[in-house]
Parts: C-alpha cells; structure tokens; sequence
C-alpha cells in the first residue's frame, strides 16, 4: 500500500526552466525511499510540492489514497508530513527545548519546560539522536544542530518523514548515527523519504530508490535488485548529444600547474586533498564531479577567494599560490564563476559598468583617478553586440537580464584582456540550449586562440563534447586524468561515484 | 483571504518619497488636531517661520549647514552599506578637536587658526569613524551598534571636558569653554548667523563628493562595494579599504560641521552645540534618497522644519515635544515607505484549506 503517490507533476520556473516533467512518484508505507539525483534533476522541488512549499502547476496528490490539496507546509504537517531541510531554521540564542517547543501544536501557552525536556529524553533515546536540552542552539556542532532539526520534526509524529541531502555537513560517525535512527523510525512504521545524489548512501539506507534526471522520474528500483554502478548509469548517464567539432591543435605550454593543494572548507574540515593536475595552451581539461566533492574550493583556490594550507599554483611559472583576486586576475585568470547573479554581477549597476568591473582601474576605461565615459560606453555598445547581450540598454541594470543574457555578459567580460587561463564553473547550468551552445563555442574559440581552459561542471554532456582531457573529482581528490577520446560514459560515472578503474 | 507580499522589481524612489512626506504630514496633523490646533494653521505658521521674512530664512539656512556636511557624509556610508548612526557622536569629537586648537593657539592668525581647526575637526570626526569602521572590516562587528555606542563615549568626553579641564573661567560655572579669541570666529554673512565659510565647504564637499561617486575609479570601487560585497571581492576590490575611507570621510564631514557649529555660532565649546543633529541627518539621507546633491535641498528643507517648528511652539502655545515630535514621525514613515518602495502588497483572495476530493481507487 502506498502513502503516498504523486501523479503527473509538472511545474515549470519561467521562462524556459521544467523544473518537474510529468513526474509519478509513490512512496510505501515504512520504507525508507531514496530520491537520487545531480543538482538541479528536481528533487527539492518535488519535496518542496509534497510539503507545500512549492505549487505544481498540474498533478495530484494523493496521501492514503485521499486526494489532497496542499498548500502550505501547515497543511501538510496536519496530514502528517514532516520535513528536515537542508538548511536550518533554528534560533541559534535559543535553547534545544525551546526550538523544539517553538510552533509545536501542542505545547501550551505557559511554557511547560518539564514536559519538553522530557519528550526530547525521551525521543532521544528512543532514536539515539543524543542532545542536550538546556544547550544553546549555537553551541552546536552542525551534526547537532541537525539532530535538533530532527528532533524537532519527529516531536509532531509525523508518519512521513523527509530529509533534504541530511548528510552533505556530518562526519562519518554522525552518518552512521542518523541510518540507525531511521532505520528505527522505518521499523515503527513511518515513512522516510531521502533526498540524495551519494550513491553510497542509497545502498546503505534505502529499501528503493526513484532516480530523477532533469525533472523526469528515471526509474524506481528495489535497492538490493540494483547496485551502484547501474544507479550511477541512470543518474548521469544520458547519450551524448552534441560533440562540438574541435580543430585538432596538440596543445603544447604548460599554463596552469597546481601540484600537492590541500584546502579547507568552510566549516574547517579538509575539502581538497593534495589536488595536482596541469592545463596546457589550445586545452580544456573538464573536471567531471558530483557536486560538494571539492570544486567551489578547488575554482576559489585557484582565483584566490580561499587559501590553500599546502601545495602550489603555477600560471605559467609564476607562482600565485594565496595571492589576492587582483593578483590572480593580473597574472591572465578569467573566472565564469558558479554562483554568477551572486558573485559574477553587481545586480544594481547597469550592463555597461558591469561590463569593465574588472578593467576599470585599466587605460582606456580610466585615466589617473577619473573614469572615461565614453570609452566605457563605445566597449558596452561592442561588447552588447559582439556577444549577443539581450538588453534594452547599456543602462540597464544587469539584474534586469534573463540569466542566458547575464552569462553573455559575464563571459563577455572575462574574456576581455586576453586571459591565459579560463576557469569556467558551470557555466552553462540553467541555461537554455542558445546560450548553452554560445558559451561552449566561445569557450572552444578561447582553446583555439591558445588559452588554456578549466571547465568544471556536473554536466557530463558538457564535459564530454568540449573537453581534450577529463578529469573526475571525488572526495577532494583526483581519481584519473583520461584523454576525452578515450574516455566512456561509465567509467567517468563509477569515478564520479568514487570507484576506482584499474 | 491573506495579504500577499511581492517584491518590486522597478523601484520607483520619487513616488516613495511623496507617499512618505504626504503620511508623516497626515500624521502630524493628527497630534495639532489633538493639541487644539488647526493643522492648516500650523503648517502656514512653520512655512512662515521657517521661510517667511529675512530673519527667518537665514535661521533656516544656518541650521542647514550643519545638516548638509553631515547627511552627505551619512549618504555616502549608506550607499556603500555601511549603516553610520554616528554622526552625532562625530560631529561632537570634530568639535573638541577643533576647540582644542582654538583654545591652545588663541593668538594665530585666523587665516591660519581657523584652517587647522577645520582640519582637526576632519581628523577627529574621521577618527571616532574609523574606530567602528575598523571593527567592522576585521571583526565583522555590527556597526549599527558600535556607531551608536560611540555617540555616547562622545558625549561623556564632551562633558568631561566641560564640567573638568575646560570649563571657562568666565563661565559663570556654566559646562562652556572660555570666549574664543576673535580669530578662531567664523565671518557670518552680514547680521545673520550665516558661517559662510562652512556653508561654502559644505556645497563644495557635497559636489566633489558626488563627482567622486559617479566619475571616478574609487567611486566605482564604493558602488560595487555598496551593491555586492561579494563581487567586489571577486573582482579583487579592496573592501576593508573602501569601509575605512568611506567611515573616515563621513565622520570627517561630520567633524567639520562641529566647527561650523563652535567657531560659526557659539564660538566656545559647550554642552547643547548639536540638538540631535547628528540624527537629523540621517532622515535627510535617507529623504534625499542616497542622492548625494538631492541632500542640499532636503537639508535646507529639513532646516526650515526645524526652524519653522521652535516658531509655532511660542506662536501657537504647543509643548516642544510636539515639534520634536517631527523628525520620529518622519523617520517612521520613510521606513514604511522603504517598505513599499521594495514590496508590493495585494489581496489573494483564494481559499486554502485541504480539500478531500472523494476516494480514488
């Protein structure tokens, strides 16, 4: 019997975005369901629809075989819905009690602090999901604080519980911890549903798996009828749909050197280790990976956002190891970064100042401390039409632009000033197939002009029709450097899943 | 039923700012109505008081110097993001710097007196800046507190300085400083309390300052800074340089309207030289709409509130909380309107509730 079934959901982000593409999904009752899928395949959002955070444009709902309507998270609590997110939404000056009272229907208005310690003693244990009820919520450790989220979700007894990637931020320990949890909560009878993109996990927790693949549902499968080189094959495996024609060059120079990089991630846990690979002139090299695995630190690194703890990187022979972004940029560094509306444009200031953000201090844009108008004005006008840049004007505020028109823009401008090196991340996620093809044959250009090319992206298709050589990224480390040409689908997969070939 | 709240993607700021005026004058007409007096009156009233006869004109002038170095400077930090509520505290360092020159080189001639004053009222203003500035680039510190905090060590400086080592002894045991020599005086325009010299500063200050802005190289390094830290740091702008310049020239602008205020018009130092000018300023920002030249206007605008506001108290018998009402009154409607500015609100008259549509299956 199923708990829950979703029938032919579709929902599209306008303008050219499905985000869900007919998908029919239906859970078990106390199964513990692994939803896979790269970033971007539509798995949050087919969650953020159950739980009433998002509204399909078409579809049903069904929980317990009732057609339901769910229109905030609200309604789906009182159908017994429950739901972890990615990110937290605890008060961090609060107390682990009173998160956990905090919006629970029933705790009443005088707080009974007793009685809260008491359930989350005993949840706790019930659970092994240790935490410490008098503790400031931003004492915590990130694992804590995920228990807490935990917690406090699993307070209101839901029957259908939902994780949204729970273990992108837990130790290895805290990860086997939560599998035990949940293996209890599924034997009482709940319902668990996991989102992933780790194939290890799937095997590890999940009785089925539903595979998505940009917004359609691939397949659902019995965890132990499947293994992880089949998941991986449906997860990113796809026939190859356009190899662009590249002019056979030999690429020759060695532009980019980094050799034995070792970095930190944010919250201080190591995220590259002892990384080395090299670009050459009339080179791509594309970095394949499954998002998380070391690439934002790697690209930072690299442009000088974050500092390395070991190892080097040579622009060619010069040393620009944890030099500032200026320093990085002035030795031939173009960066088309992941994050582009965030970090890659300035939304508030026009097309034409977006477009010298990085030659403004150069000769013609200014002269001593003055900007020069004009000349940024004639640059704007070329650049809007050398590139194809959609925009009612060169006044227009760049955050006003489609996001293929905001990528134009931030390519166009990266590659002014003959850059050496081109580190793209992503750069062509979300975009439609116009702008897609656009930025890959710039970039080939770019290869055959002689500057070498980093492409780092989850985008096999991407990797395989541009790049010479094809690296895969997992865990921080490099798994094997293939030549493009000879290079298969499934091989890149199983490394990307962190199999090594032999 | 439920109010839907979306995001503007033009903002139109013109339309804002009337919405803002037009509510806090609704609003004030409400207390004069509550006070017994005829709104309409009242306002005729602070128009004439505030621009009605020569007198009245130069007083309203006056106060807008002040107004004008220090919201420029207020306007600047905000477009940059940096939240400055420390003008007040400032203005009254500049002040103590510059009285600490007048004071100790009674005897310098004022082509020389009242230049050093000036520069040290800069270098004092631009110090109590930095010091905020600095724990914000380094720490990540808030600088809404810290700016406001600093206010308070200004003041408690300016009065020990006062009731201790300072005090005149010609001050009748007054909290002022002694008379200072004639040439650390500022010259005023005829009989009027107008320090041109500052006045000319001030215009000065406020179209460099928007030359700096949008024409030049470290203007565009502020904008990007005050748009989009994060790409600022991508592009390889220095931020930590940009807040600490910017902090120094706003607290510096507001140091130099503290000499305006000692060596302009009270000529010693004394507890009382700013009634709140210091936040005043910040509503005049913020009604110029960021826009460094538009806080000329507003300030002289502002100004004649102010004046206009002390003549109705003795002409219409109302309680000077009323008149200082004003400046919260505006305060609150500009916040609201920075609401509406960014938001648009609508009804979404759809029902929501769970619907059981019958069985399937």
């Amino acid at each position: 019997m199923s708990t829950i079934e979703m029938k032919s959901i579709i929902k599209k982000f306008p303008p050219a975005t499905i985000a869900l593409d007919n998908v029919n999904f239906s859970v078990k009752e106390g199964e513990i369901h692994c939803l896979l899928g790269e970033n971007g395949a539509g798995k949050t959002t087919l969650m953020n629809v159950l739980y009433g955070l998002v509204k399909a444009d078409s579809g049903d709902v069904f929980v317990g075989d009732k057609l339901v309507k769910i229109d905030s998270p609200k309604d789906a609590i009182e159908l017994g819905i429950g739901m972890v997110h990615q990110h937290f939404s605890l008060v961090p000056t609060n107390s682990v009690a009173e998160n956990i009272a905090l919006g629970h229907p029933s705790v009443s208005f005088l707080f009974p602090l007793k009685k809260v310690k008491k359930t989350i003693e005993t949840l706790s244990e019930r659970y092994g999901l240790s935490v410490n009820p008098d503790a400031m919520i931003w004492q915590l450790s990130a694992g804590e604080q995920q228990r807490v989220e935990i917690l406090k979700v699993i307070s209101k007894n839901p029957r259908i519980l939902i994780l949204d990637e729970p273990t992108t931020i837990l130790t290895p320990q805290e990860i086997k911890n939560l599998f035990q949890a949940l293996r209890q909560m599924a034997t009482e009878g709940r319902t668990i549903i996991f989102i992933t993109h780790k194939l290890d996990e799937v095997m590890a927790v999940g009785d089925r798996v539903s595979v998505l693949k940009q917004g359609k549902l691939v397949k659902t499968l019995e965890t132990v009828k499947t293994n992880k080189q089949r998941l991986a094959g449906l997860m990113i495996g796809r026939a190859v749909l356009f190899r662009l024609k590249k002019p056979g060059i030999r690429p020759s120079k060695v532009v980019l050197e980094v050799s034995e990089i070792c970095a930190l991630n944010d919250r201080g846990l190591p995220a590259l280790k002892h990384v080395s690979f090299y670009v050459r002139e009339n080179e791509i090299l594309g970095v394949a990976g499954v998002a998380g695995n070391g690439q934002s630190e790697l690209i930072e690194v690299l442009t000088g956002l974050r500092k390395a703890i070991k190892g080097s990187v040579i622009i060619l022979g010069k040393d620009v190891s944890n030099q500032s972004p200026k320093n990085v940029a002035d030795a031939g560094v173009a960066h088309i970064p992941e994050k582009r509306i965030r970090i890659g444009i300035v939304g508030d200031l026009s097309v034409a100042d977006n477009l010298i953000l990085r030659e403004y201090r150069k000769t013609p844009f200014s002269k001593r401390i003055f900007l020069k108008k004009d000349f940024i004005e004639k640059h704007a006008n070329k650049l809007v039409k050398e590139y194809n840049i959609i925009t009612p004007s060169i006044s227009t505020p760049a955050k006003l632009l489609s996001g293929g028109n905001i990528q134009r823009l931030i390519v166009a401008r990266e590659l002014q000033g003959q850059p050496k090196l081109i580190v793209a991340s992503h750069p062509t996620y979300g975009l439609d197939v116009a702008a897609t093809e656009q930025i890959r044959r710039w970039l080939l250009k770019q290869r055959e002009l002689g500057v070498a090319v980093l492409l780092i992206s989850e985008d096999l298709d991407e990797i395989f029709s541009i790049s010479d050589r094809i690296a895969v990224i997992f865990e921080g480390t490099m798994m094997a450097t293939v030549d493009a040409d000879e290079a298969n689908l499934e091989d890149i997969g199983m490394m990307m899943a962190g199999i090594r070939i032999e | 039923m439920k109010l839907k709240v979306e995001r503007r993607l033009v903002e139109s700021r013109r339309r804002t700012i009337s919405i803002t005026i037009l509510s806090a004058l609704s609003l004030i007409a409400i207390v004069f109505l509550a006070c017994g007096v005829n709104p309409i009156l009242a306002y005729e009233r602070i128009l004439y008081g505030a621009f009605g006869s020569i007198y009245s004109i130069s007083e309203t002038v006056t106060k807008s110097i002040t107004l004008m170095l220090c919201s420029v400077g207020l306007a600047l930090a905000f477009q940059t993001a940096i939240w400055n509520i420390g003008a007040e505290g400032q203005l009254l360092i500049g002040a103590i710097f510059g009285s600490g020159i007048a004071l100790s080189f009674p005897q310098w001639p004022a082509y020389l007196l009242l230049p050093t004053m000036f520069l040290a009222g800069f270098i004092g203003g631009a110090l109590w800046g930095l010091v905020p500035a600095v724990l914000k680039a380094k720490f990540q510190t808030n600088e809404v507190i810290t700016t406001l905090m600093m206010n308070y060590i200004a003041t408690k400086i300016l009065e020990y300085l006062l009731y201790g080592p300072w005090r005149g002894k010609e001050a009748w045991g007054f909290p002022y400083t002694e008379i200072f020599s004639s040439s650390a005086q500022l010259p005023t325009l005829g009989t009027t309390r107008i320090h041109y010299p500052t006045l000319m500063i001030a215009f000065v200050t406020v179209v460099a300052l928007y030359i700096l802005l949008t024409r030049t190289k470290l203007g565009f390094e502020i904008r990007v800074v005050g748009k989009n830290p994060e790409a600022a740091k991508y592009v390889g702008i220095n931020y930590a340089k940009i807040i600490l310049l910017v902090m120094m020239i706003s607290g510096g602008l507001a140091g130099i309207a503290g000499i305006g205020e000692v060596a302009g018009i009270h000529h010693r130092l004394r507890i009382g030289i700013s009634p709140g000018y210091g936040f005043t300023s910040i509503i005049v920002a913020w009604l110029s709409g960021l826009h460094l030249l538009s806080t000329i206007v507003v300030s002289i605008l502002c100004s004649g509130l102010l004046v206009g506001g002390e003549m109705i108290q003795i002409a219409l018998g109302l309680p000077i909380g009323v008149v200082e009402m004003f400046n919260g009154v505006f305060l609150f409607s500009l916040l609201i309107g920075e609401f509406f500015l960014r938001n648009k609100i609508s009804l979404d008259i759809s029902s929501k509730k769970i619907e059981s549509r019958g069985q399937v299956k």
